[in-house]
């Protein structure tokens, strides 16, 4: 039941990617260029309804469906690896015009050449992995 | 109906957005997408080439089955809620494009890169090589994407993923503006 859930939570995020049209390619270089507010508008209100929503939870100590508190465990502390981790993720982003949650949803969409990104990206997740420990963090 | 098959306005996308997340946060999980592609990996075996990815991934199939939401998801709107239209993107954008050699005259996605005869190109391959694994490589130094650092990061007021998401517009500024001419 739970299963049945999670694909309808991935089937209406996919619609929502596709329909806002987060998912283009153009949008994100639009973005990068600062030339229209659509994107912005995008994040910036996720953002401000996110930030209620996890205030609400809190303040209220709202507990999930199976009843555990619901924790968001703070990332560990560091500048290194998340600046350059980022910068990294971000050449890549602006370069295939597509980032991970987009990916899945223009394959569902049939844009064939997608599966090569998404099968690279697979292929650079397994690169950090071997190199992780050789990496600043 | 109509209202519907047209692009949907920012503000019902970005409060949608948020909706994902609260739910996911309510089903006691979080929304983060690329910690898919290690679950990919750790399914694979890539757990006997590093310990990064020995981790228990069946305890992340529940994310997998979002990923197959979002796929089915892609499907629906793309074939059933749109007419896979190239974007409204600004005048100045559009004027921009020529000089990247992609046409101001598309659809959802520039045919350039994402057409079947583009792939005929071994300069468009590459470029989708290197952008997935930049992606995959980078999502996971930083320790998430979009979704994980810029929505649920920032929703939670958590300043790694400030940091992180300041690293992503410097990439993204520094390919379009720096790297794109040359590339393109």
């Amino acid at each position: 039941m739970k299963s049945i859930l999670y694909i309808l939570v991935g089937f209406f995020f996919g619609i929502i990617m596709y329909k806002s049209e987060a998912a283009s390619w153009f949008r994100i270089y639009e973005m990068f260029q600062f030339q229209s507010f659509h994107m912005y508008g995008i994040i910036g209100t996720a953002l401000a309804f996110g930030i209620v929503f996890v205030q609400v939870i809190k303040h209220y100590k709202i507990k999930s469906i199976d009843g555990n508190p619901i924790v968001i465990l703070p990332k560990e502390k560091s500048f290194s690896r998340y600046m350059i981790g980022g910068i990294i993720f971000g050449l890549g982003w602006a370069l295939a015009g597509a980032c991970p949650g987009p990916i899945f949803v223009l394959v569902g969409a049939g844009f064939v050449p997608i599966l090569i990104v998404l099968a690279s990206a697979v292929l650079g997740t397994f690169l950090y992995g071997v190199l992780k420990e050789k990496l600043p963090h | 109906m109509e209202f519907f098959l047209q692009p949907w306005p920012w503000y019902l996308s970005g409060f949608l957005i948020a909706c994902t997340m609260l739910i996911l946060l309510l089903m006691g999980k979080k929304f983060g997408m690329s910690s898919n592609l290690k679950t990919f990996c750790a399914a694979c075996g890539a757990g006997k080439v590093s310990p990064f990815f020995q981790s228990d991934w069946k305890s992340d199939k529940w994310n997998l089955l979002v990923v197959v939401g979002a796929i089915l998801g892609g499907f629906v709107a793309s074939h059933y809620l749109s007419n896979g239209e190239m974007p409204a993107i600004s005048e100045a954008t559009k004027a921009s494009l020529a000089s990247i050699n992609i046409s101001a005259e598309n659809q959802y996605m520039p045919r350039e890169l994402f057409s079947i005869s583009a792939l005929s190109d071994i300069k468009t391959i590459l470029i989708l090589i290197v952008g997935g694994v930049l992606i995959g490589f980078g999502a996971r130094y930083a320790g998430g994407c979009t979704s994980g650092h810029a929505i649920s990061g920032l929703s939670n007021l958590q300043l790694p993923s400030l940091i992180a998401v300041i690293g992503f517009f410097i990439g993204g500024l520094v390919m379009v503006h720096l790297l794109f001419p040359l590339i393109f």
